[in-house]
């Protein structure tokens, strides 16, 4: 086992079925602890996750548990390696790879969508490729348009990949395991601020959940509903839902009664669940870290319009990065972020169309 | 030094069984693409880049392969795949876009797969490299036999995956060989014209492989090449690059007129079939008579596998919306 030190937040733990309070990376990587070890065919590959344990801790302590052959440095050759995952995966291991930051993808998109996306489908089905790509995503810490990308709608535009954001330790670890038992390349995405890495400074109270120490699985393709309300629901992915849920408290002072939806899988995505709760609400805004323009809020929207266009009381709402590059400088950063007070002003325009 | 007379008449018996195929299928093409020509067209639609000339890369390397050694290829792979057997009736009606073929018709002509053979391409240059080691990589962690081979163009060693995969493959001495064929033609653009060194091969000493240039579009020095490169891979001395000195007798894709191949074509597009078929006559290997059998049983097979594809059924629309996912 490894011998990292407890982190402050962990609570020392004796029995097997315990559940401890964890962040979402430490959760996350007890699922790809755990798979490796009951599945030999389960390895990881990157830059910097043998001996660091990966930049953003993903792999914190898995190289000296199973040893440079099974967690495996590689050199700064992305386009190489996730190609190489690609045919690892169709000669039948199950390769965990981790691309630290999502906005490298330019250099090895192709591996991405042209191999690991289509080989299943241009095969007919000849062969898998059971892969997990991890990826930390998200801005508001001052690393600027090249560190600070969600580009989840990227990724979840293209056919053949499943694409996963998980938003609390116990969905993290759950899905991590879903992810790493699917069949499917599946590209798990976590928001740097969220996850809980030492360097991203207080942790978010609301990532944080319990966690049971065995293994578990949450599905794909399922919303998770954090708050219930009735009069609007905020839709939301990644660290967004956690300003969605501050938001819904701002709003409960003022009388409105918000539902906080984290939509968590945007590929598959939970269609009717996104429905049922705009049913309940008639009202939608749609907080998306990534950029405004043909993204995962335009599609949330377009699919409750496409079910019932009549479900809606008002016009919805986006709250996203305005098609800007994500600037560097602290007041300009904070003012395209999808933070609360924005998704505040969007829901009472959703309530003031109501007269 | 001299090959077993079974392996010269197999590989001569492969490389007419690909040009027997590459010819049909360019009968086929041109029909419904006259006099307005359009990719889309006609019973064989999309690009079509045949192998002509390049037979004895695939004849000579793949004739030194065991049933467990594994192939990607690049955006001309018909006599790679006629030389690993690829089912040559299922390849066929997956040119067509038939139901029976490999994939039912969701890939064609650049995009093959035989799984039963460890066969797949790729039509994205130099992109096949990065999976070929992957799957030398799984054999080598699943402590099983096997040897990744790789197949690409002179053009594609200029993408940035050659040189972050051949370097990963010297690093972790990969039981991989990279087959460069070199027929000197990116399209339009001569080697002279896209390549900083005369040799390819060359480059593998920046990634601790070895390198090994063969000269003469010649079957058997290729074998004996590759049969070395096996030798290193399987011992565990790691990877091979072998660049195959070939030629493209035809354009680039059908259609292409390839006006940029001047000069005194005689001296250097030179049709390797006739000059290996006259060789094994004139070694004794082979009889005219003989010869010519093989040259009749082959086009009887070709002629059957075109046939079945032909009479083979289109899918059914709903299997578009099939197989994105496992």
């Amino acid at each position: 086992m490894s011998t990292k030190e407890a982190a402050p937040w962990e609570s020392p733990t004796s029995g097997e079925s315990r559940s401890r309070s964890l962040t979402i990376c430490r959760a996350q990587r007890e699922a790809v602890d755990w798979e490796m070890a009951n599945d030999n065919r389960v390895f990881m590959m990157g830059e910097d996750v043998a001996g660091f344990g990966g930049v953003f801790g993903t792999a914190d302590g898995l190289g000296d548990k199973f040893g440079s052959d099974r967690v495996i440095d590689m050199p700064i050759s992305e386009t190489g390696w996730i190609g190489m995952a690609a045919g690892a995966a169709m000669e039948g291991m199950r390769p965990i790879i981790e691309l630290a930051y999502v906005d490298f993808i330019g250099v090895c998109y192709n591996a991405i969508v042209n191999h690991a996306a289509k080989t299943h489908f241009m095969s007919g089905g000849q062969f898998k490729v059971p892969m997990v790509l991890i990826s930390g995503t998200g801005a508001g810490y001052s690393n600027a348009a090249q560190h600070s990308q969600c580009l989840h709608a990227t990724l979840a535009h293209m056919p053949g990949l499943k694409v996963v954001s998980p938003t609390n330790a116990y969905d993290a670890k759950g899905m991590m395991h879903t992810a790493i038992r699917d069949d499917n390349f599946v590209v798990f995405l976590v928001h740097k601020g969220a996850s809980g890495v030492g360097f991203m400074g207080p942790l978010v109270k609301t990532s944080l959940s319990d966690v049971p120490q065995g293994d578990y699985t949450v599905p794909f393709g399922k919303i998770k509903v954090y708050k219930e309300g009735t009069d609007v629901t905020l839709a939301g992915v990644g660290l967004a839902v956690h300003q969605a849920l501050e938001s819904a408290e701002s709003l409960a002072k003022m009388g409105i009664s918000a539902e906080v939806v984290d939509i968590r899988s945007l590929v598959p995505l939970d269609r009717e669940g996104i429905v049922d709760s705009v049913a309940k609400t008639g009202r939608l805004v749609v907080a998306d870290e990534d950029y405004h323009s043909y993204g995962v809020s335009g599609e949330v929207i377009a699919t409750v319009i496409e079910r019932d266009a009549s479900i809606f009381k008002a016009p919805p709402q986006r709250v996203c990065i305005p098609d800007v590059s994500i600037p560097f400088s602290r007041p300009l950063e904070y003012s395209i972020l999808p933070l609360q007070e924005r998704i505040t002003s969007a829901a009472l325009k959703t309530i003031e169309n109501k007269s | 030094m001299s090959l077993p007379i079974s392996i010269r008449r197999s590989m001569f018996e492969t490389m007419v069984r690909s040009r027997f195929w590459d010819d049909r299928l360019t009968e086929q093409y041109w029909i419904d693409k006259t006099p307005v020509f359009a990719f889309g067209a006609g019973p064989l639609p999309g690009e079509l880049h045949t192998s002509h000339g390049q037979e004895p890369v695939g004849s000579g390397v793949c004739a030194a392969l065991r049933d467990e050694d594994m192939i990607t290829t690049g955006h001309r792979p018909h006599h790679i795949a006629v030389a690993r057997g690829v089912n040559l009736k299922e390849m066929s009606a997956e040119l067509f876009g038939k139901k029976a073929g490999l994939s039912g018709g969701r890939g064609g002509h650049m995009h093959l797969y035989d799984k039963r053979v460890n066969f797949s391409s790729s039509g994205i240059i130099a992109e096949g490299l990065g999976p070929a080691a992957g799957m030398a990589f799984a054999r080598k962690m699943q402590k099983k036999p096997g040897v990744a081979l790789s197949f690409l163009g002179e053009g594609a060693v200029n993408q940035g995956a050659f040189h972050e995969v051949m370097n990963i493959v010297g690093l972790r001495k990969l039981p991989f060989i990279c087959v460069i064929e070199d027929n000197k033609w990116a399209v339009t653009t001569h080697k002279s014209m896209s390549t900083a060194c005369e040799r390819n091969s060359d480059r593998a000493a920046s990634y601790g492989m070895a390198g090994e240039f063969v000269e003469g579009n010649d079957p058997e020095l290729i074998y004996l090449a590759t049969q070395r490169a096996l030798e290193r891979a399987r011992s565990g001395e790691g990877g091979t690059i072998l660049e195959i000195e070939t030629v493209r007798l035809s354009g680039h894709f059908m259609g292409d007129p390839a006006g940029y191949i001047t000069g005194k074509k005689s001296d250097y597009q030179i049709d390797p079939l006739p000059v290996y078929r006259a060789r094994l006559i004139d070694e004794g290997i082979l009889t005219e008579k003989e010869a010519s059998h093989i040259e009749k049983a082959v086009d009887a097979e070709v002629d059957e596998a075109i046939a079945f594809a032909l009479e083979a059924d289109y899918p059914d629309a709903e299997d578009a919306l099939n197989c994105t996912f496992a």
